[in-house]
């Protein structure tokens, strides 16, 4: 329950450096890349270039290996489905079939299923190590400007920041209501069954959403009081101006996306490269 | 009282919304039969509050709410179910407009809520959801669409009992204008 979270920290770093506006776009950039493609040459690029970033940004991996052990479990849960559900869908895509072994008539163990479901495990890989990099180098409070320059509107804006500063408010009520009812002999751990769970959950929300919407309302006649949403336009404070590294970092990233979709169209053609023909 | 879709109220109510809807994302899971997928109490969260505020603050509460967790637990979002998670919430959220009495009067429309919310998840898990992760990462057909109409069963109940739940115990607190007479 007690996890430290956006254990943002102030370093000085070429990614620290860099403007949120940037770090979200080339994000955005580098993420729509690797969800295009099916190239595992691309992939691999991408991936090798996420963990050199990951280097530059001296993000701690200690801090980060219990989620890497989520993300592991949860794409090798995948990996076993997707041969449970569809075992020669390697075989379709590609066209070819090499088979391996054999575990049962339905069950066919073959190259190409075997090439799809590594492509697919590197590509939800090759991602992660961005989105760490921006959330642990983005200060909280430059988040919400970056959106709103890549031009959602700034009440959208708001309520996101809002989310990230009341997150730690809400999990310690959240903490505090589920310590109160269970000193009061409501059980909340799995030794109950799942039902009774549920019901004794409910014990815990409706104080809990009560206790925010209360909140709702003074942060809202605290935010009237001060004049917010009178004009169509609002200006940020922690925005910050991009210089020369920022454009240069949007353009590689830029054109890494550009040679992806170049790749696609004009040279393997599909979504999907295929090393069999 | 007017029926506002984007006052100061709303983008507050949403950004606390976002806050709980994480919160319990996160760390209440209650885990079901079928592996990679929970029920999830927080889509209940995201179908009182669209019906409190509406569609926008339904949609954004479990848009963000999902995408920063995701950020927070597997590093980057999972795109395709993020924006099923807002689908159902904006269309769940359409409860708040069209019911025929008004929550805020201490009358909950059970009725349109049960029905906004149950097309609402169909929509999102067993349409977006699917086709998404079918464009965008290549998933088999199969395996989307039973994880879909499974997490769109469990959503719907989760929704209906949680959500539901907590507009019951909110209209309570409400009472109707004029309720009180002169003896």
């Amino acid at each position: 329950m007690k996890t430290k979270l956006f254990s943002y920290s102030q370093l000085d770093t070429f990614i620290h450096r860099l403007s949120g506006l940037t770090k979200l776009i080339c994000f955005l950039l580098l993420t729509s890349s690797v969800m295009l493609t099916f190239d595992i040459r691309i992939i691999f690029g991408i991936m090798i270039l996420s963990i050199i970033l990951f280097r530059i940004a001296k993000v701690e991996f200690k801090k980060v290996k219990l989620m890497f052990i989520y993300v592991f479990i949860f794409l090798i849960t995948n990996f076993f489905l997707t041969f449970l559900f569809e075992p020669l869908y390697g075989v379709e895509i590609y066209g070819t079939c090499h088979e391996l072994f054999r575990i049962s008539n339905r069950y066919i163990v073959t190259l190409e299923q075997l090439f799809y479901q590594f492509t697919k495990f590197s590509k939800y890989l090759s991602v992660i190590p961005l989105g760490l990099i921006f959330f642990f180098t983005t200060n909280p409070s430059e988040f919400a400007s970056s959106l709103n320059n890549v031009g959602v509107s700034y009440r959208a804006c708001s309520a996101v920041s809002l989310t990230l500063r009341y997150f730690p408010d809400v999990q310690r009520d959240y903490h505090t209501i589920s310590l109160a009812q269970q000193a009061r002999g409501v059980e909340m751990s799995n030794k109950e069954k799942v039902l009774k769970r549920l019901k004794n959950m409910s014990n815990i929300l409706i104080p809990l959403i009560f206790s925010t919407l209360d909140r709702v309302e003074l942060i809202t006649n605290a935010m009237d009081l001060r004049g917010y949403g009178k004009h169509s336009k609002r200006t940020w404070y922690s925005y910050r101006k991009l210089n020369k590294n920022d454009y240069l970092s949007i353009t590689i990233c830029a054109l890494i996306l550009l040679f992806t979709l170049y790749m696609r169209f004009f040279v393997t053609k599909s979504l999907f490269y295929n090393p069999f023909i | 009282m007017k029926k506002s879709l984007f006052s100061t109220k709303t983008i507050v109510a949403t950004g606390l919304g976002g806050a709980l809807f994480m919160v319990l994302f996160m760390f209440v899971k209650v885990p079901s039969p079928i592996p990679e997928t929970n029920l999830q109490i927080a889509y209940g969260i995201s179908a009182f509050f669209g019906l409190l505020f509406g569609p926008i603050a339904g949609g954004l509460i479990a848009f963000i709410g999902h995408a920063l967790s995701d950020f927070l637990s597997y590093g980057s979002p999972w795109w395709s179910w993020v924006v099923a998670s807002g689908v159902a919430g904006a269309i769940g959220g359409m409860a708040y407009l069209k019911s025929k009495t008004d929550i805020e009067q201490g009358e909950f429309d059970f009725k349109s809520f049960i029905i906004w919310n149950v097309i609402a998840n169909a929509v999102a898990w067993v349409i977006v959801a699917p086709v998404l992760d079918i464009v965008i990462y290549a998933e088999p057909v199969n395996l989307v669409f039973t994880q879909g109409i499974v997490a769109f069963i469990m959503d719907a109940i989760v929704v209906i009992v949680v959500g539901g739940a907590l507009a019951f115990a909110y209209a309570k607190t409400k009472t109707k204008e004029g309720s009180l007479s002169k003896k």
